[in-house]
């Protein structure tokens, strides 16, 4: 196949963005629950990282897991996959309560 | 150049060969037509140098032609009718996208009760979705027209994807001479590929994920800006084919014995040649009498046909369509179009003919012109839409 082609930025507003940090902006507001991890009990197994569909908990391998609370929007997949029960969804606390 | 004896579905798939396009991606069986069993042909012949990707429908065929132009490939399609309906929500995605690629479309009359014949109803109903839609009147045209679509479509001032369209059989399926340029007369003029961004792996981008109100509104309203930008590139494209070429099609519209006119029959398609036949014999029998032939219907050619029918005494647009509870797609456009530039308009009348595939000849041209002008100069207005049956 012919590999001659010329990209050329478009000076009309197309469709494209590029991927970054909170593109839509800190998506954490949008939680009700929360999960928080036992780092006493979690075994760096990172099956809850692979599952994030949001990439917002990361395994740090001396620590243990840790949330993103600016993005993490409280799905509740990592306490589902977590196989040592490490990980538990907690109700935020209600503004004025 | 050469002289060869096409087809019109012919001519289109020697144009899309000498575009060099890299993918055709085409649901094989009925509503498709002879454009992409040629270019099958010249794949499997080692003519051309593409991918043919055949897939399970049309919706299908339309979503890979597009998936290969966003990598880069000089993607085409071909459709018709029901087809082109099965295939629509990708029509208004490639173009939202702004990915450019070309798709011919036959035009066929749909069902109920199935239909085989032309009408462009199946044309028409493509208007709002943001294609560059040229209609051509001849084989040769369809060649030239097809080969345009491709440097209209990748300029970065447009980035739309663009539809040919042509009449099933009576253009699809008859042969005339049609003058083929150099490959490299071709090569040098169409360039290479052009696009506003490829997804092929080598850079991470986001495309085509939710974005909020505000910003969306704005890749909508773009849409339209290039597709104002797009008269002038019709133009110039049309001027530089003619320059290169040899041959050049008037840019958005083509004027017909107009110079002197005082009445206008306003069409497009294949039929323009009988109306341009009628139009011959009227002359000799002292009426004055031109045809306006609409080229492209997007961008409508407003501009054009202002200059060309503000004074007219009467425009009679001709159409194989209708827009239900209103009127023809053509006529609408054309009235809504006039009003830019001026508030007094000329009479003008919707005549719907050729609807399902009815032949229409010179003769009807001669019959439909004669009565609106013999109405005209006897003081009176006949209906301004009606139904013309030929027989």
């Amino acid at each position: 196949m012919s590999k001659l082609i010329r990209v050329v930025k478009s000076h009309h507003r197309i469709p494209i963005a590029k991927p970054s940090i909170g593109v839509s902006g800190k998506t954490g507001t949008w939680r009700w629950i929360k999960p928080v991890v036992d780092l006493s009990k979690c075994t760096k197994c990172y099956q809850c990282e692979i599952y994030c569909p949001d990439n917002s908990i990361l395994v740090e391998p001396l620590k243990g897991a840790i949330v993103n609370y600016d993005y993490c929007k409280g799905c509740g997949i990592c306490a589902e996959v977590c196989p040592a029960k490490a990980i538990n969804m907690v109700e935020e606390e209600q503004h004025g309560s | 150049m050469v002289l060869k004896s096409l087809t019109g579905n012919h001519a289109v798939a020697l144009a899309v060969k000498m575009a060099r396009v890299n993918v055709v991606a085409a649901y094989p069986i009925t509503p498709q037509t002879t454009i992409v069993e040629k270019l099958a042909e010249y794949i499997d012949g080692g003519e051309l140098d593409a991918v043919m990707i055949r897939v399970e429908s049309e919706h299908s065929a339309l979503a890979a032609a597009y998936g290969s132009a966003l990598a880069g490939a000089r993607a085409f399609t071909a459709t018709s009718s029901h087809g082109l309906l099965y295939m629509y929500e990708w029509v208004n995605w490639v173009s939202r996208a702004r990915v450019p690629l070309v798709m011919a479309v036959v035009t066929r009359t749909m069902g109920p009760p199935w239909n085989i014949w032309t009408d462009h109803s199946d044309y028409y109903e493509q208007r709002d979705t943001g294609w560059i839609q040229g209609f051509a009147m001849d084989a040769q045209e369809a060649f030239d027209m097809t080969l345009q679509a491709f440097k209209i479509s990748e300029d970065p001032r447009v980035f739309l994807p663009a539809m040919v369209g042509l009449d099933a059989f009576i253009l699809s399926h008859t042969s005339m001479p049609v003058e083929v340029p150099e490959q490299e007369l071709v090569d040098e003029w169409l360039g290479a590929r052009t696009q506003g961004f490829v997804i092929d792996g080598s850079e991470a981008l986001i495309h085509g994920a939710l974005s909020p109100p505000e910003y969306t509104e704005g890749f909508i309203e773009d849409v339209g800006k290039a597709m104002e930008e797009a008269v002038e590139v019709v133009r110039e494209v049309d001027h530089s084919f003619g320059r290169t070429f040899g041959r050049s099609h008037g840019g958005l519209v083509e004027l017909y014995k107009c110079s002197d006119a005082k009445y206008h029959i306003v069409l497009m398609g294949a039929w323009a040649g009988d109306a341009m036949e009628a139009v011959d014999a009227l002359r000799e029998q002292g009426y004055s009498i031109g045809v306006v032939r609409v080229r492209y219907t997007r961008p409508f050619p407003g501009e054009e046909l202002y200059k060309a029918l503000s004074s007219s005494k009467g425009v009679i647009v001709v159409e194989r369509g209708v827009s239900f509870g209103s009127m023809g797609p053509v006529f609408l456009d054309l009235a809504g179009n006039m009003l830019k530039y001026s508030r007094k308009l000329p009479y003008m009348r919707n005549v719907i003919a050729g609807v399902g595939g009815v032949n229409v000849t010179y003769k009807d041209f001669e019959y439909i012109a004669k009565e609106t002008i013999n109405y005209l100069e006897s003081g009176e207005e006949p209906s301004v839409i009606a139904w013309y049956h030929a027989r």
